[in-house]
């Protein structure tokens, strides 16, 4: 498998071509997507027609930047102009939007290669992908077990070598944790760093666009080629996009990291502690001082994640009624149809999620549940602004299990405790990221979680790259072959 | 523990019609990730202020000028019935 930067060096020199590549990786998806299910569509035509502009801009030694070429996926949450997306559900199943996401259009710009929209659970609620309305996705290391989830697709893409790089949503861990479970990097940027304009919304005080790539330099590639303000997200940050593969200094020495006892408790499986605390001890091997520090709030994270993003998305899901776009089935009056049209299209997690929302938001019961919750998250980012006050970076797992088998979680409260780990980055809004740091015994891949300070992705990449150059992980593939 | 007419309520108000299957499944689910969200009753938030984003927001303005925008049919091509230049629904105001 080929990095991003080893792909754009070889473009650049002649040794392979952007046409080339686009057809290999097309009928690598061809001959062993049937397999992984990865995609939901094959924008085939499109890639190749943008192959072929970038050969030619690096034939005029004229290339648009270090994306131009490059192959990628995108989950099927981004609006993409003129191709159907479905946000992995029956509801927008024919939905093909008439603008593209912000970030899509600046991939484009870069000269990105868009291969096309991968599976997801259904608006992104689900840490398996199994809630797709679709088909499963299966994880390209063990195919008898889930990919993670929602951002499922574009993390089995990366990781089977279908896509060389690819973009998720993050909103409790949607891209860490199946990196985590993938083996691949996943990187969930400061909350407003990267445009959420056209993105197809589920909660939005937490959602964020987020990278997958191979390894740490093409992650910051993809970051840099998408962030930066837009007038179009009003959640978007206006400042400054540093030079992220700058940062790359592979120096670590003096990085003050914390270790947060909270993460370490009970729930935890033995081989991801033990890999995690033998990553921390390469760390300070490379000259970091680790410190432990305390999270206090963190078990309560996974409960007040459950009122505030099913709350956001009750609120953001009552667009589907079957008017203006999507579904419709017909009803006595606009009520019935609307009601039929919503029951028809969701699926059983976002139907739950809806009910949870609205029961939290219900007259009686807003203050205990949905007041709560906002003061528990204050509660939470106190803890990391306490921690942050001493440390420059925390290293964490990123889950607390290897991927599980498909049907392994039928019980939704199993399902959400996945998230213990990533939620609380989450709903501060902090620069997090899943590297590969091991495997199990069965050779399932672990993830080591960095937390970062807001906006201080390059400090996070740094030590990330760090960790990576020391270790073998990120060198070893799954085999689909 | 949510009651079979508390769901039927927020089903009500959430827009969905659940047939008597689900209403007693989701009675069932509900119930358990309530008992278990439930447990931040115990935390004190006494005099904590809300978070309700992650990043502190204040309000983004813009001159309010006509800007391009999406051509009405291209607006209109996604809808599941149209009639000219609209959408079309069920006749909502009685005769």
């Amino acid at each position: 498998m080929q990095t991003i930067h080893e792909l754009t060096a070889a473009f650049a020199t002649g040794a392979a071509s952007p046409v080339t590549v686009t057809e290999a990786y097309l009928a690598r998806i061809g001959a062993l997507d049937a397999r992984v299910g990865a995609y939901l569509t094959v924008t085939r035509d499109e890639a190749l027609a943008a192959a072929r502009a970038a050969e030619a801009r690096y034939r005029a030694k004229a290339p648009l930047g270090p994306l131009d070429g490059v192959p990628i996926a995108l989950k099927d949450v981004f609006c993409t102009r003129g191709v159907r997306t479905t946000c992995g559900s029956r509801i927008l199943e024919r939905y093909v939007p008439p603008y593209d996401a912000t970030m899509v259009t600046r991939l484009k710009a870069a000269g990105a290669v868009i291969l096309g929209k991968t599976n997801m659970d259904e608006f992104a609620m689900g840490s398996s992908t199994e809630h797709s309305a679709f088909q499963l996705t299966r994880n390209p290391w063990d195919l008898a077990r889930v990919p993670g989830g929602s951002s499922g697709g574009s993390a089995a893409a990366v990781a089977g070598g279908l896509a060389a790089g690819s973009f998720g949503t993050d909103t409790g861990g949607s891209v860490r944790q199946p990196a985590a479970f993938c083996g691949v990097v996943g990187l969930k940027p400061t909350y407003g760093r990267i445009s959420r304009y056209g993105l197809i919304a589920f909660a939005s005080s937490l959602d964020h666009v987020a990278p997958f790539a191979l390894d740490i330099h093409d992650t910051a590639l993809l970051l840099g080629a998408t962030a930066g303000h837009d007038p179009r997200d009003a959640t978007s940050v206006s400042a400054p996009v540093p030079d992220y593969v700058a940062a790359l200094s592979g120096q670590v020495k003096g990085l003050r990291v914390g270790v947060p006892d909270e993460y370490f408790g009970e729930g935890l499986d033995p081989e991801i502690e033990r890999a995690v605390r033998a990553a921390v001890e390469t760390l300070r091997g490379l000259g970091a001082a680790v410190q432990p520090v305390s999270l206090p709030t963190t078990s309560y994270g996974v409960a007040t994640y459950y009122i505030v993003a099913p709350a956001e998305a009750s609120s953001n899901l009552a667009r589907y009624d079957g008017v203006k776009y999507g579904l419709r089935v017909p009803g006595k009056d606009l009520i019935d149809m609307v009601s039929r049209t919503r029951a028809a299209g969701f699926g059983a997690e976002v139907k739950r999620r809806i009910m949870l929302g609205t029961y939290a938001l219900s007259t009686g019961y807003y203050d205990a549940y949905y007041g709560q919750a906002q003061k528990v998250r204050t509660l939470v980012r106190r803890d990391f602004e306490k921690a942050f006050e001493r440390v420059d970076v925390l290293a964490a797992p990123t889950t607390p299990s290897v991927a599980f088998k498909h049907g392994e979680k039928a019980d939704p409260l199993a399902m959400y405790m996945n998230d213990v780990y990533t939620i609380p980055a989450s709903m501060t809004g902090l620069p997090a990221i899943s590297v590969p740091c091991g495997f199990n015994a069965s050779g399932l891949p672990i993830g080591l979680q960095l937390i970062g300070r807001p906006l201080d992705e390059p400090t996070l990449l740094r030590a990330a790259h760090a960790y990576e150059r020391a270790t073998p992980w990120h060198e070893r593939s799954a085999s689909l072959e | 523990m949510i009651s079979k007419k508390d769901v039927e309520h927020v089903a009500r108000l959430s827009r969905l019609a659940l047939d008597e299957a689900e209403i007693e499944r989701m009675r069932e689910q509900l119930s358990g990730i309530l008992a278990y969200i439930d447990t931040l009753r115990a935390l004190d938030t006494a005099g904590v202020e809300p978070t309700s984003h992650a990043v502190p927001m204040v309000n983004v303005m813009r001159p309010d000028e006509n800007r391009p925008c999406l051509p009405q049919d291209e607006a209109l091509a996604n809808a599941p019935e149209r009639s000219g230049d609209y959408v079309r629904v069920p006749r909502i105001i009685e005769d």
